[in-house]
């Protein structure tokens, strides 16, 4: 291996290690404020791509179907919840926001698609569509379980993960595709080829970083989300809803599962279950981190992606194997520091 | 009708299935099938139900046993029997080392590990070019009996529900032995059984290995009657199918590992028949079912359907209570002897310190009362006693000899016994096992004698001793129930009875008569004395100051950690630090 391979191995695991660091970030948000370990963030990436490259295509992405099905849903358990005290400013609301709104959405794709709209668009069409299916599922599948405990959350997560998979195979079909770059130009630093994509990558996911880092730093909801990941009982004496706050968590990590999925899939070919990998590579680095701690998250996130890529290039059928087997090792190590013999509670 | 019999009916039933006419070839291959994961689920059911280990993982097990013999057969001409012992031998190891790693993981982390775990094997399986890589290896040999090749799906169905059968009873002999009450304490109970000399970690392993072997058998098993193998059968979403059956047929009872291989398994095949036709399209769409079907299952019957079936089924009859010849006790040291000495032990938490410099010591029968206001430290010195916490600083001893630093187990074994301030019964066991728990350490049957049923003579012996245990503490009657229907205050004396299981010399109770009636405090009063009649030494914690007045020899009192005073308790009763501890001072 030379300087200029090592370069741009150098160059390929920052890249990806950009992106786990955002789905890393957003598995440490959703877990401290839900509990719920998100197996299936990866599949937001996937439909953020796929969903994006639907629309290049000038085809209405299944995405749209998927609204249609979980907000009904949604909406009627809403309405059997509030069953006491539901009044006309009540019921207008639900059916504002879980009937009218993803109906607009919907109508909104349907109608854009065919005429295959312009970049900025697209994007912007495939966040609204996808950072919804957040809230959405955790409406559905999380919230009637919010007090169960963690390890009936991870196989539940499971059950969302594969069912999520499995009717992405149904929306996009089993072909790969490839999304436009935010930018195709290219130059040189001596020897080594740097791609507008990949400065665009790792800037956006800078950007994104520290604004959440603001978010949680200085704004009052990101303050409320921090209380209900500390202490979900203490948050609601003190007048945070902490089921608002599941659906907040939530709507940023479909959101942000998304718009990885948006900067990965101009560099990677993604099939309706590449997310599961890309995910689960986010949480070698989530758990690196304790799944508490951000800071620690984001550089083993970068850590993660230049094991993957040198591995790639030293062995490359047993990338995966190496990369997963990281976090063995890790695991031990945040048991052994726990306590010695635990009772299920 | 009784159990036995209905368990007799559905084994001729299941013989007979392949044998009544007109039934399709097809439907005796589905049942091969669900035979096949049975195993598999049985192995979660152990681990993950029973044990509490929730595994995405065993898939790869699976694929250990399969590939075993698919490379010894094919390779080397060896035959399918001979590779079986190789097949579960390998498994054995890879589970040791795998599971070494993983049972020590706590919490969440460990179904974690094993989806790391189970997607790094498969992995390596698939780009292994001499398992065949992502092709797999075809052309293995069926079973064969003398000259007879099993390549019938009829005739391969005896033989694998015949390995099933032996694999559900010797899994039902293990959950009721002395190694399987340890297990089923693992997930609720792990500090108790701690406490009484069960090796938590050595238990989980054993539970994770025997799992593995029975996810290795059914991959052995699988390879002869599919005659290839590929990798894809052992991945992470086989992992995840083989714990949704687990999920659905109940993952914490037995007969719920058939129940939900069988249900998931036709389901799949129902929905592959019918959901392209209806999307259509090709593809694995009962993920979608399956994976909505989970979501549903979990919010709605997170224990499974088997106990909605069990409740259709008469209820067991009355057990009898066991009779046998009591166990051999040790012998105790004379009164007055020296058992155990706190030797300004010390426990610093961060920055505060719970326990500071206590020193006292306990002989052969005597009461000793530790008394205190609330979070003076008394439960933390049983805890250091125990072996529990560790000791910041100072000794402990018993008969002379040092315990701090000793594992729980080893403490126990020298005859220490306690109670818990917070009840640590498990809740779905009866109260006769949790009891019987506590004789543990009298016992010495291992996990083949428990798989094989040769552990009777001792097993009643064990349960005999629970159930004598309890008729002295007055709960005779209530040895049948699930310790979860008690009351506190039974609750408290079957943790005394548990406690006396172990045959101590020296007894720790921590608030034995909160949430007792009068009455019953008098009776505790009157077993205590008679105890401490029969040489046992004992120390208590207790806030109602009439019981322990009236029943210990000397009084040691706590606050804040720090000795205050010690001596008879008229002489405590009076002096002016404990007065201003309890009442605090007078202004």
């Amino acid at each position: 291996m030379d300087a200029t391979i090592a370069l741009f191995l150098v160059q390929d695991g920052i890249l990806n290690g950009a992106i786990y660091a955002l789905l890393a970030v957003a598995l440490v948000l959703v877990f401290a404020v839900t509990r719920v370990i998100l197996i299936p963030q990866g599949e937001f990436v996937a439909y953020g791509a796929l969903t994006l490259a639907a629309l290049e295509a000038g085809i209405v992405p299944g995405t749209v179907w998927l609204l249609a099905g979980l907000a009904p849903v949604a909406a009627a358990l809403e309405f059997w919840r509030q069953r006491h005290g539901l009044d006309a400013r009540r019921s207008g609301r639900i059916v504002l926001v879980d009937l009218v709104l993803p109906g607009a959405l919907l109508s909104l794709a349907v109608a854009l698609a065919p005429t295959k709209p312009a970049f900025p668009v697209a994007v912007l069409l495939t966040l609204a569509l996808v950072a919804p299916l957040g809230p959405l599922l955790y409406r559905v599948a999380f919230q009637p379980l919010a007090d169960a405990p963690v390890l009936v959350l991870l196989i539940v997560a499971v059950g969302v993960h594969l069912a999520l998979t499995g009717l992405g195979l149904v929306f996009f079909g089993a072909e790969g595709m490839r999304t436009s770059p935010l930018s195709a130009s290219m130059f040189s630093l001596g020897d080594l080829v740097v791609t507008g994509q990949s400065l665009a990558v790792v800037a956006t996911s800078g950007a994104l970083l520290l604004a959440l880092w603001l978010f949680f730093d200085r704004t009052l909801i990101g303050k409320a989300l921090r209380a209900s990941a500390v202490n979900r009982i203490g948050a609601r004496l003190v007048g945070i809803p902490t089921a608002m706050s599941g659906r907040l968590a939530f709507l940023m990590a479909a959101g942000i599962g998304a718009f990885s999925g948006i900067l990965i899939g101009p560099v990677t070919t993604i099939y309706y279950d590449t997310g599961f990998l890309v995910g689960l590579k986010g949480f070698v680095a989530a758990i690196v981190g304790g799944l508490v701690s951000y800071p620690i998250t984001v550089a083993a996130a970068l850590v993660v992606g230049l094991v993957e890529a040198f591995a790639s290039f030293g062995a490359s059928a047993f990338k995966e194997v190496i990369v997963f087997m990281i976090i063995l090792p890790v695991l031990l190590w945040r048991s052994l520091r726990g306590a010695p013999v635990e009772d299920e509670d | 009708m009784s159990q036995r019999l209905l368990v007799l009916l559905f084994a001729a039933a299941t013989l007979a299935f392949p044998f009544v006419p007109g039934v399709p070839e097809f439907w005796i291959t589905l049942a091969d099938y669900i035979g096949l994961f049975s195993l598999v689920a049985l192995g979660l059911v152990v681990l993950t139900g029973v044990g509490g280990m929730t595994s995405f993982g065993q898939a790869a097990f699976v694929g250990f046993g399969a590939y075993t013999t698919a490379v010894m057969t094919l390779n080397w001409g060896v035959s399918p029997w001979l590779t079986l012992p190789v097949a579960l031998a390998i498994t054995a190891l890879a589970a040791l080392l795998i599971g070494a790693v993983t049972v020590r993981l706590s919490g969440h982390y460990l179904p974690l590990g094993t989806i790391a775990w189970g997607i790094s094997i498969y992995y390596v399986f698939g780009n292994t070019p001499w398992l065949g890589a992502h092709d797999g290896l075809s052309g293995i040999p069926p079973l064969s009996i003398g000259t007879f090749a099993l390549y019938d799906a009829r005739a391969f169905y005896l033989v694998l529900w015949f390995v099933l059968a032996a694999a559900l009873l010797a899994t039902a002999n293990l959950l009721n032995s002395r190694l399987g009450r340890g297990i089923r304490a693992l997930r609720r109970g792990a500090r108790a059984a701690e406490a009484f000399g069960i090796d938590t970690a050595r238990a989980k392993l054993i539970v994770f290995v025997y799992a593995a072997l029975l996810a290795a058998l059914s991959g052995w098993l699988y390879a002869h009657f599919q005659r290839a193998v590929n990798p894809s059968a052992f991945g992470l979403n086989a992992g995840i199918e083989y714990l949704l059956m687990a999920v659905v047929g109940g993952a914490g009872s037995i007969p719920g590992a058939l129940l939900g291989a069988a249900i998931v398994t036709i389901l799949k095949d129902v929905l592959q028949d019918i959901l392209p036709g209806l999307l259509g399209a090709a593809g694995n769409f009962e993920t979608i079912v399956f994976g909505i079907l989970l979501v549903v299952l979990l919010q709605t019957a997170r224990d499974g359907l088997w106990p909605l079936v069990a409740r259709l089924l008469p209820a067991p009859p009355p057990l009898p209570v066991p009779v046998a010849a009591p166990l051999p006790r040790r012998t105790l040291p004379p009164p007055g002897t020296p058992l155990v000495a706190v030797e300004a032990a010390r426990k610093a938490f961060g920055g505060l310190t719970a326990v500071n410099d206590v020193s006292f010591t306990v002989h052969a029968g005597e009461i000793v009362g530790l008394i205190g206001p609330n979070g003076a430290g008394k439960s933390t010195t049983f805890n250091l006693i125990t072996g529990m916490l560790r000791l910041t600083a100072g000794e402990v001893r018993f008969d002379g000899e040092r315990i701090d630093g000793l594992p729980s187990q080893a403490i126990a074994a020298r005859g220490i016994a306690r109670t818990f301030q917070h009840v640590k019964l498990v809740p779905e066991m009866s109260v006769l096992e949790n009891v019987a728990l506590g004789a543990h350490l009298r016992g010495r049957a291992g996990m083949l004698r428990a798989l094989l049923r040769l552990d009777r003579a001792e097993e009643t012996q064990l349960l005999a001793e629970a159930a004598r245990q309890l008729e002295r503490v007055g709960l005779a009657e209530h040895m049948h129930r699930p310790a979860g229907a008690l009351a506190l205050g039974p609750l408290r004396l079957a943790e005394i009875a548990r406690a006396l299981c172990l045959d101590p010399t020296l007894l720790l109770l921590d608030e034995p008569a909160a949430g007792l009636r009068h009455r019953e405090k008098q009776a505790l009063a009157d077993l205590l004395r008679r105890l401490r009649g029969e040489g046992l030494g004992i120390v208590l914690v207790e806030h109602d100051m009439d019981f322990v007045m009236g029943l210990t020899d000397r009084l040691v009192v706590l606050d804040f950690g720090v000795k205050i005073a010690e001596g008879a308790p008229a002489a405590v009763r009076n002096d002016p630090a404990v007065v201003e501890a309890y009442l605090g001072g007078v202004a």
